[in-house]
């Protein structure tokens, strides 16, 4: 083993789309996410290999058109390069679309300028000759005084020449003279060069240009851009609920058989309404989640996403945002984390703190198990229009509320706390790809996983603690009560009841019960926890019927009337389109923001909002149903 | 002033399909300079493909990419319309 010390640090250097994360995975292995959007790229990644007998750390830095940040992004990548923030690159492999080399010249003229042993690598070269394009790489080597490759990085295409190109990055030629240190001047050097080497230009991306015709065309488009958008969250819905429903019964089975072959008490009482049933039903929502990301995935790999920011970006204009808040708040739909995330690629900081403000009202995955389970359980599945469902409608009434309600408050703080001049706005449209199913696959499967992990960690400890909140401490019931009766009681009286109860005067008038409440102070850790606090509530009542069919059931035994009604369940369900009830999200906000500051604000706006718009929906619906 | 024809005007006035060589490009500001190294470069010619549903923004074709910008953007940069259609007008 040779020491960390040893190893030469290779940065991988280039514009967004440049094949960049691409080569960088066919490198190292490592299933780093790739995408076509220009700049999802935020996160610096590194990997450590072993280029035949030299140990490597590569470093995949984030997409950048230029060395003169415009935006915090852009700084990483300097900052990198100055060794401010992790150990500088020894050498740099600077990597560029062989089909917009043109454009990238002047590009790597300002990575030569650094000084730092250099190579060049073109990616997609069998776009460029596809498109009829030629490159004289030999001259473009010597034209730039550094070594050349070419590859086509998805298909390991020259693969080999690289790797032992990189295990020797002392014997790289290096400029004769630096290129220009002028901008101007600099452009004319890439010109010039480009000049020399480039044969024919590649032409325009046949395929592509036809079908952008139909996905651009100001009908067509937007009414696509909708449909898209419509089929996406039916298709969620309509085609998870055979595997959801094949895994809630082998958990309820599992719970079942737990009680049937332990002897009863305590112990068999935790692992069977514990553990099983509290992480079960989170593990249920997986292939729900799993089909979120794989279509994200899908749209953002092939090409779709810069489209439809394209399309949408008058729009966001509107709010004082731009096209690429659109993507930001859109990766958000999957989770608020990866979106805040990718608002770094946003250029105005006041713009980026504005899109993280919002982004927490764009509904993320973990609203999910929360609508589902409410729905499932309330809504009617009655055809409305062809294929498409209620439930599916709501559904999608909620995700677009989320959507909605983020614009207008987007603009509101524009115009009122944050106010900004309008950014300046470029967006790059890639050629459209066809994503390689190993690599879709594999983003697909580390998705659902993280998401399994994170049901294995925070809900199972959530779960654990709450277990014990709600079963201690123990209440002696009376000897003739029956055992369902005697549950209840326990419950009632546990911590967790307590505080349940203690919050029941606050949320009485949005229809809330102190179950609810103690789903909801559960919630705050993260939202669907309140699914499988629920699930835990329910199981202590009676083990052998379904959460959405113990939810319908359960009668208030004060009023004798359902402790779900109408008004009950689209006040929890407003409730859940509103409130901040995540601790990640809070912890990123804070690291993304430098401070409390924001997080307790986008906390306290948000609850306040929630209170209140489920005060309306609760009272607008008891109005409309005649159920007081 | 005269009543001689324009030989630049501003980028966002030129109508999807037309062909332009760029004129000159507001380097003072940083999203002129960044323009300026995305290719937006006295000398370079570029084709207005299409805008986007709403009006705006639009997409540009130059030295093998697409980028989209918004009027305020493109009101940055002057150009000199030249023939479109030619097969020739981007090389």
């Amino acid at each position: 083993m040779s020491a960390p010390s040893a190893a030469i640090r290779l940065g991988l250097i280039g514009a967004p789309n440049s094949g960049k994360t691409t080569l960088f995975n066919a490198l190292t292995g490592l299933r780093a996410k790739v995408a076509n959007y220009p700049g999802v790229t935020v996160e610096r990644r590194e990997a450590r290999v072993n280029f035949g007998e030299r140990a490597a750390v590569v470093i995949d830095l984030p997409g950048t058109y230029s060395l003169e940040p415009l935006s915090p992004d852009e700084a990483v990548v300097l900052r990198v390069l100055d060794g401010e923030i992790a150990a500088a690159p020894d050498a740099l492999v600077a990597v560029a679309d062989a089909c917009s080399l043109e454009r990238s010249l002047p590009f790597v003229g300002q990575v030569l300028l650094r000084g730092r042993p250099t190579c060049l690598v073109l990616t997609m070269m069998d776009e460029l000759t596809a498109r009829g394009g030629t490159l004289d790489l030999p001259r473009l080597e010597r034209a730039l005084g550094i070594p050349v490759l070419g590859v086509v990085g998805h298909r390991g295409r020259g693969l080999d020449a690289l790797v032992r190109l990189l295990g020797r990055p002392e014997e790289w030629s290096r400029p004769v003279l630096p290129p220009p240190g002028d901008p101007i001047e600099r452009s004319r050097w890439a010109d010039s060069i480009f000049a020399s080497v480039a044969g024919t230009r590649p032409g325009i991306h046949k395929m592509t240009e036809a079908v952008d015709r139909v996905v651009l065309h100001p009908v067509a488009g937007s009414l696509l851009f909708v449909a898209v958008m419509v089929t996406f969250f039916q298709l969620i819905f309509a085609w998870a609920t055979p595997a959801m429903d094949a895994i809630d019964a082998v958990i309820r089975a599992t719970a079942t058989w737990l009680h049937t072959t332990l002897p009863p008490g305590l112990v068999v009482d935790f692992l069977a309404d514990g553990l099983v049933a509290g992480v079960g039903a989170v593990i249920a929502f997986v292939p729900q989640i799993a089909l979120l990301f794989g279509l994200l995935y899908l749209l953002e790999d092939v090409g779709y996403l810069a489209r439809a920011a394209f399309v949408v970006d008058r729009l966001m204009g509107r709010v004082g945002l731009e096209g690429r808040a659109f993507v930001a708040l859109l990766s958000s739909y999957a989770c608020a984390v990866p979106g805040i995330m990718a608002t770094r690629t946003i250029p105005s900081p006041r713009d980026r703190l504005v899109t993280i403000l919002v982004a927490p009202l764009m509904t993320c995955s973990a609203r999910l198990p929360v609508y589902a389970l409410l729905i499932g359980a309330f809504v009617p599945a009655v055809p409305v229009w062809g294929p498409f469902r209620l439930q599916g409608l709501v559904l999608l009434a909620l995700y677009m509320t989320g959507g909605v309600s983020a614009l207008i408050v987007a603009a509101l703080l524009k115009r009122t706390l944050l106010p900004s001049a309008a950014l300046p706005f470029y967006l790059e449209l890639p050629s459209y790809r066809m994503p390689t199913a190993k690599l879709w696959i594999s983003q697909v499967w580390k998705s659902a996983w993280s998401f399994l992990k994170r049901a294995g960690t925070i809900i199972l400890t959530v779960s654990v603690v709450l277990w014990v909140l709600l079963h201690f401490p123990r209440t002696e019931p009376p000897p003739d009560a029956s055992p369902a009766e005697a549950a209840r009681l326990t419950l009632e009286h546990s911590f967790a009841g307590a505080a349940g109860h203690a919050i029941e005067p606050v949320i009485a008038p949005l229809g809330f019960d102190w179950k609810i409440g103690v789903g909801l102070l559960a919630s705050l850790a993260a939202r669907e926890v309140i699914v499988a606090t629920l699930a835990q509530i329910y199981a202590s009542s009676d083990a052998d019927v379904s959460l959405r069919a113990a939810i319908r059931a359960d009668v208030n035994p004060d009023t004798g009337r359902p402790v779900f009604d109408p008004p009950t369940v689209a006040a929890l369900l407003v409730f859940f389109v509103f409130a901040l009830q995540c601790l990640s999200t809070l912890a990123v906000m804070a690291r993304e923001t430098g401070g409390w500051r924001w997080p307790a604000f986008a906390f306290g706006y948000l609850l306040a909002l929630a209170y209140a718009a489920s005060w309306l929906t609760h009272h607008a619906v008891a109005a409309w149903t005649g159920i007081a | 002033m005269n009543a001689t024809l324009p030989t630049s005007i501003s980028l966002a006035r030129l109508a999807p399909g037309q062909c332009a060589e760029v004129k000159a490009v507001d380097g003072s500001s940083p999203i002129g300079r960044r323009l300026l190294e995305l290719g937006f470069r006295p000398g370079t010619r570029l084709r207005v493909i299409r805008r986007a549903p709403l009006g705006d923004p639009t997409t540009y074709e130059l030295r093998g990419s697409r980028f989209c910008l918004r009027r305020a953007e493109a009101e940055r940069v002057s150009v000199a319309p030249i023939a479109a259609g030619d097969p020739l007008a981007l090389s």
